[in-house]
Parts: C-alpha cells; sequence; structure tokens
C-alpha cells in the first residue's frame, strides 16, 4: 500500500493550493467580519465562530495579490494553526484530492516572491499544479512588519 | 508519551520543587530527622521509578543520592552546605533529565559522571581536590565507622569542585587551609567550622555558634508543619481532600463557563423586551446559577501564590551564597490566592525582583555591620486582597536606590534631559529604572546588570492589568509594590461606539463619564501646548479621540453635537477619551487576540457581544500611550501644578519662579501668565530691532525682562530653549523671555511692594527666601509703550 494524504484544495487568483485535510478545521462561506483598526491590512478582521473568536487573514493580500472582483464573495478555510485556528480568505473551494507521496517536489523556480516564502511544494496532477501551503508561515506575519509601520496602516 | 511515564514525570517534578525546599531549609536546621527521612524516601522513590522505566542514568545519579541522603539520614554524615550545594546539583541534574524525557523520551546524554564521582567522595567522607589548594586536608578519620556521634566535619570544605549548574561556587580560596577540619568536640550542629570561613556565606546558616539549630529556622517555616505533622499525611489525608486535575480540562471547564456567560447575556436581551412572566423568572434563575457557577469554576483555578514564593528560597540561597551576602527570606500572606494564569504571569518578574534586591539592594554582611545593620539582610514578601485586587509587596532593607545615580545614569543615556532631571520628584526619578536598557550596575554580573530585566518585569505585570510601584528610602531599603485585578477572563466593561463599531473599556480603568452638550464643547475643551484638555473640576485632563487614534473614519452621528467623553485612568494618570456615543455596561469574556494581532497595542483583546457579533477591547494604557496623553515627565508636571494653580483660593497665590542670575530668583504670579512655552533660539526672528517668534499663526513679540529690570541678569535669560511667559490681554500677546523656569509654588503671600519701580513689583517671602516679584506690566510698558493703549502711562 503507497502512502498517500489528503489535501483539501482552493483557488486564489491564479493559483491552486492546498492544505492538508487534517489541517483544516472546517470551510465556511463568507462571514461577517469585525474589522480591526491599525491592524496589518491582510488582517480582514475577526469572526465569531461558534463562541471562538477567528482571526481572518485575506489570502489574496497576503500573497501580495490584486484585490478580488467587487462583489466577489471569499471563502472561509479556517485551519489549525499552533496559536489558534486562523481562517485563511480564498475565492474558490475545490475537492479533497488524495495523493502519493511520492510525487511530492520542491516549489518550481517559477514560483516568485512571497509565494515562494509560503509554500512548502508542489504536486504535478494530471493538468495542473498543485501547491501545498505552509500554513504556519501563512498565519505568521511576515518579518518586515514593525510594530510601528502597524500603526501607521 | 506512555501515561505511565506522564504520571512519572508530574509526580517527579512536584517532588524535586519540594526537595528544593527541604534542603533548603535543612540546611539552616540541618537535625530535623523528619525533614532528613522525608528526602532520603524522595529519592529513594525516584530511584526505584526510573529504574523501573528503564532510565539508567536518572537512576544511578538517584542511587548515589540516596546512598549520601542515607548516611545523613542515620547521622553518619553531618548536613553541610557543600553537601547541601551538592544534593541541590543532584536535584538539578535529576531536573535536567526529567526534562530530557520530557522532551525525547530518554534522560539524554549529559554526562553526570564528574557529579556521581563528587557525590561518592562525599560519601566516603574523602575530600575533593581539584588541586588548587596549597595543603590537601587531612583525611578526617574513617566517618563511617562511628555512628551516633556527630562529629568532624566529615567533609574538607576544601576545594569543593562543584558541578553545580545552579551557581554556588563555595570558592576555591576562601576555604584554603585555614579551614582545615578540626574535630569538633562538641556533638552538635557542627557544619562547624568550614562554613563559617567560607566566604561566600550561605544563607543564614548562622554556623559559627555551635549551638544546635539557629534558634528559630527563619521564614520558610511554611513547610515545616507538613512534615513534622506527620510524614506520611503528604501520601494520604492530603490526597483524600484534593484531587489532582489536568490543567487542561480547568482551562476547558472555564472556556464553556465562558460560553455560558455570553449565552446568558444573549438570553438576558430578550428578557428585557418585557416577554412572558414564566421567561422573565426562568432566566433570571439562569442569570443567577450562571454568576455562581462562574465564582466557583474561577475559584478551582485559584492557588495559593506560595506556589510561586516557595521556590525562591532556592534562588536566593544560590544567589546570595554567589554575592557573598547572607539574606534571609519572609514571606507573609502565601496563602493568598490568585488565578493560575496570573501565576504564571508573574513567576519570572518575581524572580527577577528578588534576584535584584539580593545583588543590588542588600550589602554585603561587612557593610551591613558598618552602618549598624544586622548582617543578614531580610527579604520580606507580603500578599494579600484589597479592594478586588491581589496586592504583592516585595520588599528588602538593603541601601535602597541612589536616584542620583539613577538619573545620571539616565541623562548619559539620553533617556532624559538634564533639566527634566532636575525637575523631577525623587518619585518620578525611582521609576526611570523601568526605562529599558537601564542599569547602574558597576558591572554586569551573570545575575544581573545587564539593563534587560525591570522594563520587562513592568511589562509583564501590565500585560496582565496589573501595576508596579517602587519606594526606596536610601540607607534603609527598598519596596516593591504589585498590584493585579483578581480574575482575567470576565470583566465588567463599559461598551462604546466610535466610527460605526463598537469598543469595550475594562471598567477598572473607568473612572467617569463626561457628557457635553454641543455648545458648551466648543468652549470648554481648551488647548495647551497643542494638547485638547478639558477642565475636569479643576483639573486638567488631557483628551484622546478615539476616532483619531484608531484612525477610523469619522462617521458623526446624526442628530446629535454631543461629545461624549470617557474619564479613563492610564498608569495612574487620568484623561478622556472622546467617543460617539457610549452604550451600556455589560459582563464580558475576554478572548485573546491571535499573535498576527499582538502588534496593535491599541487592544487587550475581543470579546462577543450579544448579538453574536465580535467587538475590540481597548488597552487603555496602549491607547493613552499611542495618543501621548501620558504626557513626558516634565510636561506632566507643569500640567498638575498649572491645574493647582487653577484652584486658587482667596489667601493662597501661585507664583512661577525663574532664576534672576548669580543665584537669585524672582516670581510671576500666575495669574499674569497665559502659557509658558519653550522656543529654541533658532525660532527667533527679527522685525526691526524687535525679537519675535512665530506663535500659532501669530507674531510673538519677545520681551527680554533683563533689559529692563536691572536686577535680572542678561545671562541668566541664554537658554537654549528659550523660556517665554505668554501674557495676553485684550487679545494682545506678548513673550517676556524669562531666566530657567525653576518652580510653580502656591503660597500665601503678603507682598510688600517696592517704591522705586525698575521692573519690581514688589517682594515677597517665598519658601523661606525674600523674593522679588516681576511687575509684568511695568515692564511690558517700558518695552512697548503702545501695549496698553488706553492707559495712561504710570511708573
Amino acid at each position: 500500500m503507497i502512502d498517500s494524504k489528503q489535501y483539501a484544495t482552493f483557488f486564489l487568483n491564479n493559483l491552486f493550493l492546498g492544505v492538508e485535510v487534517l489541517k483544516v478545521q472546517e470551510v465556511i462561506r463568507y462571514q461577517e467580519m469585525t474589522r480591526v483598526p491599525l491592524a496589518p491590512s491582510m488582517i480582514q478582521g475577526l469572526i465569531n465562530l461558534r463562541g471562538q473568536i477567528v482571526t481572518a487573514i485575506d489570502l489574496r493580500r497576503r500573497f501580495e495579490f490584486p484585490n478580488r472582483a467587487e462583489g466577489q464573495l471569499p471563502m472561509n478555510v479556517v485551519v489549525r494553526t499552533d496559536d489558534g485556528a486562523v481562517s485563511l480568505l480564498v475565492d474558490e473551494i475545490g475537492d479533497v484530492v488524495e495523493i502519493e507521496d511520492g510525487s511530492f517536489e520542491r516549489p518550481p523556480e517559477t514560483l516568485r516572491g512571497v509565494a515562494r516564502d509560503l509554500i512548502t511544494g508542489v504536486y504535478k496532477l494530471k493538468d495542473r499544479l498543485l501547491l501545498i501551503l505552509d500554513t504556519e508561515r501563512t498565519a505568521s506575519l511576515p518579518v518586515n512588519f514593525t510594530k510601528s509601520q502597524i500603526k501607521g496602516n | 508519551m506512555d501515561e505511565i511515564v506522564k504520571e512519572f514525570l508530574v509526580e517527579s517534578y512536584e517532588s524535586l520543587d519540594q526537595l528544593d525546599r527541604d534542603l533548603v531549609i535543612l540546611e539552616k536546621d540541618p537535625h530535623e530527622k523528619e525533614r532528613l527521612g522525608s528526602i532520603f524516601r524522595t529519592i529513594h522513590t525516584l530511584k526505584g521509578s526510573s529504574g523501573f522505566l528503564g532510565f539508567g542514568k536518572l537512576e544511578a545519579v538517584a542511587h548515589v543520592g540516596e546512598n549520601l541522603l542515607s548516611k545523613l539520614r542515620d547521622g553518619v554524615i553531618i548536613f553541610n552546605p557543600e553537601l547541601a550545594s551538592a544534593l541541590l546539583a543532584t536535584v538539578d541534574a535529576v531536573r535536567y533529565m526529567l526534562g530530557q524525557i520530557e522532551a525525547t523520551g530518554d534522560p539524554g546524554d549529559k554526562d553526570f559522571t564528574s557529579l556521581i564521582n563528587l557525590l561518592t567522595r562525599l560519601n566516603d567522607g574523602a575530600s575533593t581536590e581539584t588541586g588548587s589548594v596549597a595543603s590537601p586536608a587531612p583525611r578526617p578519620a574513617d566517618t563511617t565507622a562511628v555512628t551516633g556521634k556527630p562529629e568532624r566535619a566529615a567533609v574538607s570544605p576544601a576545594p569543593v569542585a562543584m558541578v553545580t549548574p545552579s551557581a554556588t561556587p563555595i570558592s576555591v580560596e576562601a576555604s584554603t587551609a585555614a579551614s582545615v577540619v578540626e574535630p569538633v568536640a562538641a556533638p552538635v550542629a557542627a557544619p562547624a567550622p568550614a562554613p563559617a570561613v567560607v566566604a561566600a556565606a550561605p544563607v543564614a546558616v548562622a554556623a559559627p555558634h555551635p549551638e544546635s539549630a539557629p534558634a528559630t529556622p527563619p521564614a520558610p517555616a511554611e513547610n515545616t508543619p507538613d512534615i513534622h505533622d506527620a510524614p506520611e499525611s503528604k501520601n494520604s489525608a492530603v490526597s483524600d481532600s484534593t484531587i489532582r486535575v489536568d490543567v487542561v480540562l480547568l482551562d476547558k471547564l472555564m472556556n464553556l463557563v465562558g460560553e455560558l456567560v455570553l449565552a446568558r447575556n444573549q438570553v438576558l436581551q430578550f428578557t428585557g423586551q418585557g416577554a412572558d412572566s414564566t421567561f422573565q423568572a426562568t432566566s433570571q434563575r439562569l442569570n443567577l446559577i450562571t454568576t455562581e457557577l462562574q465564582e466557583s469554576v474561577m475559584k478551582t483555578r485559584m492557588q495559593p501564590i506560595g506556589n510561586v514564593w516557595s521556590k525562591l528560597p532556592r534562588v536566593v540561597r544560590d544567589l546570595s551564597t554567589t554575592c557573598g551576602k547572607k539574606v534571609r527570606v519572609d514571606m507573609i500572606g502565601k496563602e493568598t490566592e490568585l488565578d493560575k494564569t496570573i501565576i504564571e504571569a508573574i513567576k519570572d518578574p518575581l524572580t527577577h525582583i528578588v534576584r535584584n534586591s539580593v545583588d543590588h539592594g542588600i550589602e554585603t554582611p561587612e557593610v551591613r555591620l558598618a552602618h549598624n545593620k544586622p548582617e543578614e539582610g531580610v527579604l520580606k514578601m507580603r500578599a494579600f486582597h484589597e479592594g478586588g485586587q491581589v496586592n504583592i509587596e516585595i520588599s528588602d532593607d538593603g541601601n535602597g536606590i541612589d536616584v542620583e545615580r539613577i538619573k545620571q545614569k539616565c541623562v548619559q543615556q539620553g533617556s532624559i534631559t538634564a533639566e527634566q532631571a532636575s525637575r523631577m520628584s525623587d518619585h518620578e526619578a525611582l521609576h526611570l529604572i523601568f526605562l529599558p536598557g537601564l542599569s547602574t550596575a558597576e558591572k554586569i554580573t551573570n545575575v544581573s546588570g545587564r539593563g534587560v530585566g525591570m522594563d520587562v518585569v513592568k511589562t509583564n505585570i501590565e500585560k496582565i492589568g496589573g501595576t508596579v510601584d517602587l519606594q526606596s528610602q536610601p540607607g534603609e531599603g527598598t519596596t516593591l509594590k504589585i498590584k493585579i485585578p483578581l480574575t482575567l477572563a470576565i470583566i465588567p466593561a463599559l461598551i462604546v461606539t466610535s466610527g460605526g463599531d463598537r469598543f469595550a473599556i475594562p471598567q477598572v480603568s473607568l473612572l467617569e463619564l463626561v457628557r457635553l452638550d454641543g455648545d458648551q464643547a466648543e468652549h470648554q475643551i481648551e488647548f495647551i501646548d497643542g494638547v485638547p484638555v478639558y477642565r475636569l473640576r479643576g483639573q486638567l485632563l488631557p483628551l484622546a479621540y478615539l476616532n483619531r487614534e484608531l484612525k477610523i473614519a469619522d462617521k458623526a452621528e446624526a442628530g446629535t453635537t454631543a461629545t461624549n467623553i470617557v474619564v479613563l485612568h492610564a498608569d495612574g494618570h487620568p484623561f478622556g477619551l472622546v467617543v460617539d456615543k457610549i452604550n451600556d455596561t455589560e459582563e464580558i469574556v475576554v478572548k485573546p487576540l491571535g499573535k498576527q494581532l499582538k502588534g496593535v497595542g491599541s487592544f487587550a483583546g475581543a470579546t462577543i457581544m450579544g448579538d453574536g457579533r465580535v467587538a475590540l477591547i481597548l488597552d487603555v494604557l496602549g491607547v493613552a500611550q499611542s495618543a501621548g496623553v501620558v504626557a513626558e515627565i516634565r510636561d506632566r508636571s507643569i500640567l498638575d501644578k498649572e491645574a493647582k494653580a487653577a484652584r486658587t483660593t482667596d489667601s493662597r497665590q501661585t507664583l512661577i519662579l525663574f532664576e534672576a542670575g548669580q543665584g537669585s530668583r524672582m516670581a510671576i504670579p500666575l495669574s499674569m501668565v497665559a502659557r509658558l512655552e519653550e522656543f529654541p533660539s533658532s525660532m527667533v526672528e527679527h522685525s526691526g530691532a524687535l525679537e519675535v517668534v512665530r506663535y500659532r499663526g501669530q507674531i510673538l513679540p519677545l520681551i527680554r525682562v533683563s533689559k529692563h529690570v536691572p536686577a535680572i541678569s542678561e545671562a541668566s535669560l541664554e537658554n537654549d530653549p528659550m523660556q517665554v511667559v505668554v501674557y495676553s490681554e485684550k487679545g494682545r500677546s506678548v513673550g517676556l523671555v524669562v531666566g530657567r523656569i525653576d518652580d510653580i509654588v502656591q503660597e500665601n503671600i503678603t507682598v510688600k511692594r517696592h517704591a522705586h519701580g525698575n521692573g519690581i513689583f514688589g517682594s515677597v517671602v517665598i519658601q523661606d527666601r525674600v523674593t522679588d516679584l516681576l511687575d509684568v506690566p511695568a515692564v511690558i510698558r517700558a518695552a512697548d509703550p503702545l501695549f496698553y493703549p488706553a492707559q495712561k502711562a504710570a511708573a
């Protein structure tokens, strides 16, 4: 029996991303959020998830992609991190896929910028590339955000 | 990890903590047989369990320790500081290995053979030389042979090659030839001459006199009753009335209660709408039960502060040995209970404060004796509940904090200016030690002096909503007072609205609410130094606008032009926060923000409101700091004094004192002063022969008082920045350049008028000195005859 893992997938801009299913707490539709003044712009706000307060991070801003179109509502992928649950805002949800471990590869050279830091590796699927997201890194602020910058936002 | 191993770890850690305590107490009272027996049993159990679980290395170390303890218990060897240190080193070694087991599953690779050898040699009564001692200490005759007669300190104190990770270098040089073991005839106490000679005098082992048990084992008598009463009690009676519960389970319980509180809040929202009476009654019951449940669950998490304090005697012992001081720890109120999270948060700060006291505060025995103080320094720790808060006081009877040195260091570092330093009160100067990077320690030791401690202490305590205050008397000692609110998770809060969003303000910071109707607001909000202030019953309250501080769009509510001011206090200083709307007070459950938001200093957490939406909780201190209303030290004192000045009663007048040159001073009545300003000399421009500055959008002519008042020297006016007293009359202002402003005083004064003028109105007695009063109108007229147009020029 060959080892394989299951990944929850979703779409962000032109990328097809995946997170290990075990790391995903739930996937829900767009929720009303409370904005956090003075927070970095990638923090879209706070969600009330059955009594749990979850920080929502807009992945488009995290990846430094252009904002999504007016009227297009994101979906919430709530992932478990060391620090608690975090919701990642994505464009659309994909299927859960099962992939053999063996085909995991390092990120391609063509992947640049912020994305490079946040992707742990890729799987070559039949018709496209599945990029695996590093949830811990994604949920942490990029290093160059200092307190003063946050306040000036 | 295996359940069994987990249990083993939990119990072993507890045992080690107890061992720490016991060994330190035993050192002061080496003959408590009960305690020796209990220590022996603990190590014995540890050895057995580690052997059973296959942790060979751990077993080996415990085994040697057990042998040593067996001899101690049987009276074959006498307990002494060297043994104490060795045993404490063993405890540390075991702790290290437990940590390794926890992390990796086995005791690790660290080599403890030297420790084992040390223990073996101590066991055999031989000296442990490392060759640095001149003459090898004579081997005391076989101690093993003799029983029941506690005689010569079996162990030569000589060059103890300490393997201890904890710093107890009973220094080699100290115990050279001089301390060679002499058979101590007197049977008793006998950790005899050895420790007495050791330079690093160990904690209060009043060794020199061979009487048994130094009078009263000081402070940590807490554990004595436990052990003496019934050695088995630790295992039986205690365990019957208590249950060991996983903290994770308690946290879960706490969370559930929190959710229940939120749900109850939601239910209460409906009852307000005049619903069914049965429903009303039921929800009332729900309300009562929830409140009681909340209180009870809080109690489960309460632990006595003694749990934290119990570790400190060991810390103090090790530290005072290193520093060569004698310190005794007194603990009062160790049964005072705190929530577990608070205990976790103050552990490190308390340790740091204690280390500071021993390292910097308490003097060496010689110095103390020279000052007629007892050789042994006292570190007193006190805890009690008061006013809904836990108070913790740590005081030492050391040499206090040198306020001048602190000021100097700060000025040197550039944290404050020399001028601010001179204006500071001693109390304010003391609090300078909380500035980061400050240390007046002559040299940096392992222990302290690196200057990173006190600001972290203050931050950590403030993070849990507490405050720190410091008092010190030179030569007598220092006291640190910490106040922490009792509960963390569920707090009463005031809900306000600003910019369309709701925010919660913890009620503990709330002083009062002020509402100004539209036109009132315009007149009553003044500006001092560009800061908006409001005069509240004579006190000047700096204002901050929440919309502006959070940079949210100022969506003014339609229809209301009222200004709502929430009066809060931060760091002891009151200020006003202007919000759009004040909603109501509620009990809210504080939920922490994720680490991504930790950097935003204005928020302390978030909560879920009755309608299910999330609201942010303001961090009052953070908001105050970012708004700059927790003003600079000097400016604050001027604001305070101006406010005091405003409260003039009939007989007292407020006067501003400034340097007039050659050590003399002059005074101006505050009633003559519109504002006090400072301008850098670079700002002065010239308009013809006049000096002017641009001030608040206008041109302010400057008058140098020295030109019109002979008693004032020109030199006294040469300050940078220039000190200017702004005088206004009927819309016209002029700036009087005066000497350095020394003080603002309020005095009952009688003015003795002067006949001759020269810019002097008269003289008064202020602070026992005769001081001239500046005749402001006269000076202005002399400088600018046209200033008072309607008046006839008088003298």
